[in-house]
């Protein structure tokens, strides 16, 4: 059970505090509290399902961000075997805030390559909050053109409230490192399956997100900016964080029905740290489907494909 | 339109004489319409506007680079200014229905009649030096020169064009990065026009992109860095995060000159840097040397 609560699950955070009390009673052996018990797992099943069932752009933005929630090492360890982690870009360092390496899912080897937070303070340092420079877009590239050489499927998780903002950044051309990845990612010559797992923030989830499957799981979020960032420059201040998380239509259902991704992988009730088994294989089970179409087309056709689909997104008025 | 090449040495200031009994033959003196004077924004000097656009809008006493849109980019740098509009009639949808302090619609309604443009992107084909070129311009005057659908289409088409008809793409960026208006469709537009960069590439097409003041953001992170060449105005700002979220991150004021074109360039990603009543020469001398449309 997931030990941090949002302000809209607090009806959720009495009921476990009660049920708590309960099980302490119960366990002394002082009073049969087994009736009790039974009645408040009920309560909190039916209120999370509720709490749950109309969440907004931002409360959704906020379970993204959960600090319990999988991260991409987490999917890598429960959904693949004999991963081989390869390091660095080859020009400037190794980027923690990127990981990635070849893998096998049920026996068949697939690139694998995703953003990394941290969970505790010093981890999150050490990931730089999942928040890559230059050379992690480099070592992404480096690692997408090997699993082309060798034709090996490519998967990305994308997770990152966006890439680095820094001195070293800007010297080492950020701008150029996304926009080769969005160049090259295009014409790769393998299948690319493409999940974001948490935050998809603009050009920093997008360097690692040109793909023939684009996937959203159902509580995270994916846009041009960070509903804060938003905020403070359209309503010039930091309070509209919930508007903005409305108006930019940052969530999966919205970007379906947008068309600017492919699906949505539906997440355990109460999201993917409240059942992170069953997120795993909601993952797993989506993946090995796509892979499935993706593999029987030729090269040639997976990269018309993919550039016509990019090539259709904008909405504008002719005449 | 040529640059008329002036002599920049003893040049007297606008306010202090500097020889006795100056004569100018009346032939020499340039007859200026009334009330047609600039002032340069960086040295304040007064001069006449004849001048500034003569001299690419270019200051004459500071060099400085006036930011300009793409009406006079493409009368400086088409044959006697004369091209054909690519795919002016796009405007802009409001997919999400965005409204913040004011509604989108209205924001895109008010820019149109205050710049007399569309969007935020003009784009033409026509001669350079005699070779056919295709030219898509960056409007910064219209909501930031943000890139949203209309202008990530209006240069994905432009790409295609030049691949098409095998006709060198130039793309001039300015640019505060992709519109947030239509967010995700915007940041969309970024691997939209990379993609289609890299279809042009496969053909041997050559793409130069053109960097000015200033061009941040998405711009920055997609077709401004593609260039077979990036090339620069001096002095521009060019960078990934805006100079103010970098200065908050670090919390620091950040060194003197940077993100400027000089900055890419000596960290490797400019090719070079140009003044812009040079730069319709130099770039068809490149293009000259190394493009024959027959060749594949």
């Amino acid at each position: 059970m997931a030990g941090t609560y949002f302000d809209f699950e607090k009806p959720l955070q009495e009921l476990q505090e009660q049920l708590d009390k309960a099980r302490e009673t119960h366990e002394k052996g002082k009073v049969d509290m087994s009736e009790l018990i039974t009645q408040l797992e009920g309560k909190i099943e039916a209120t999370r399902k509720e709490i749950y069932s109309h969440l907004n752009g931002w409360q959704k933005v906020q379970i993204s961000r959960h600090p319990e929630r999988p991260y991409s090492l987490d999917y890598i360890e429960h959904i693949t075997s004999d991963f081989i982690e390869l390091h660095g870009d080859r020009n400037v360092k190794d980027d923690k805030a990127i990981v990635g390496g070849f893998a096998s899912i049920d026996g068949e080897t697939v690139m694998i390559i995703g953003h990394q937070k941290g969970r505790n303070t010093k981890q999150r340092q050490y990931r730089n909050f999942g928040m890559p420079n230059p050379e992690g877009y480099r070592k992404a590239l480096r690692l997408m053109k090997l699993a082309e050489k060798f034709r090996k499927p490519i998967i990305t998780f994308i997770d990152t409230p966006g890439a680095s903002p820094g001195l070293e950044a800007e010297e080492r051309g950020q701008g150029e490192a996304i926009a080769r990845n969005l160049l090259e990612m295009a014409v790769l010559k393998v299948p690319v399956i493409c999940i974001v797992i948490g935050e998809g923030a603009s050009g920093g989830a997008l360097g690692i997100g040109v793909g023939d499957r684009v996937l959203m799981m159902e509580y995270t979020w994916y846009s041009v900016i960070s509903p804060e960032s938003c905020s403070s420059i359209l309503w010039r201040s930091w309070d509209y964080k919930e508007k903005a998380a409305d108006a930019l239509k940052l969530s999966a259902e919205d970007m379906l029905g947008n068309k600017l991704i492919d699906g949505i992988i539906r997440e355990p009730l109460g999201g993917a740290h409240n059942n992170p088994e069953a997120a795993f294989k909601a993952v797993k089970d989506e993946i090995k489907k796509h892979l499935k179409v993706l593999k029987a087309m030729e090269p040639d056709e997976l990269v018309t494909t993919r550039v016509e689909k990019f090539g259709s997104m904008g909405v504008y008025v002719e005449g | 339109m040529e640059f008329e090449e002036e002599d920049s040495g003893d040049k007297p200031s606008w306010f202090q004489r500097v020889r006795e009994n100056i004569v100018t033959k009346t032939k020499d003196k340039k007859s200026t319409p009334d009330g047609l004077w600039e002032k340069c924004p960086r040295c304040k000097a007064i001069v006449p506007a004849k001048d500034i656009i003569n001299n690419c809008y270019v200051c004459t006493q500071c060099e400085y680079h006036v930011k300009i849109g793409s009406r006079e980019y493409f009368s400086i740098l088409f044959d006697n200014g004369k091209f054909t509009e690519l795919d002016a009639d796009l405007s802009s949808g409001d997919p999400l229905e965005f409204t913040d302090t004011s509604s989108y619609v209205d924001r895109i309604r008010v820019s149109q009649s205050k710049s007399g443009l569309k969007d935020a992107l003009r784009s033409g084909t026509g001669k350079m030096n005699g070779m056919p070129v295709v030219i898509a311009c960056m409007d910064f005057g219209f909501i930031g020169g943000s890139m949203g659908s209309v202008v990530g289409e209006k240069i994905a088409r432009a790409i295609d064009y030049g691949r098409v008809h095998r006709m060198p793409v130039i793309v001039i960026s300015k640019s505060g990065g992709a519109r947030m208006m239509e967010a995700a469709f915007s940041l969309m537009q970024m691997a939209k026009t990379s993609a289609k960069l890299a279809l042009l590439a496969k053909e041997g097409v050559p793409y130069i992109s053109i960097l000015t003041d200033p061009t941040t953001g998405g711009v920055t992170a997609s077709y401004a860095m593609l260039g077979d060449f990036n090339v620069a105005e001096p002095e521009a700002l060019i960078g990934f995060a805006g100079p103010r979220v970098i200065r908050e991150t670090i919390g620091k004021d950040l060194p003197k000159g940077f993100q400027s074109s000089e900055f890419l360039q000596e960290h490797g990603f400019v090719d070079f840097i140009v003044k812009r009543y040079e730069m319709k020469q130099k770039i068809a001398t490149l293009l000259a040397m190394i493009w024959d449309k027959k060749a594949k």
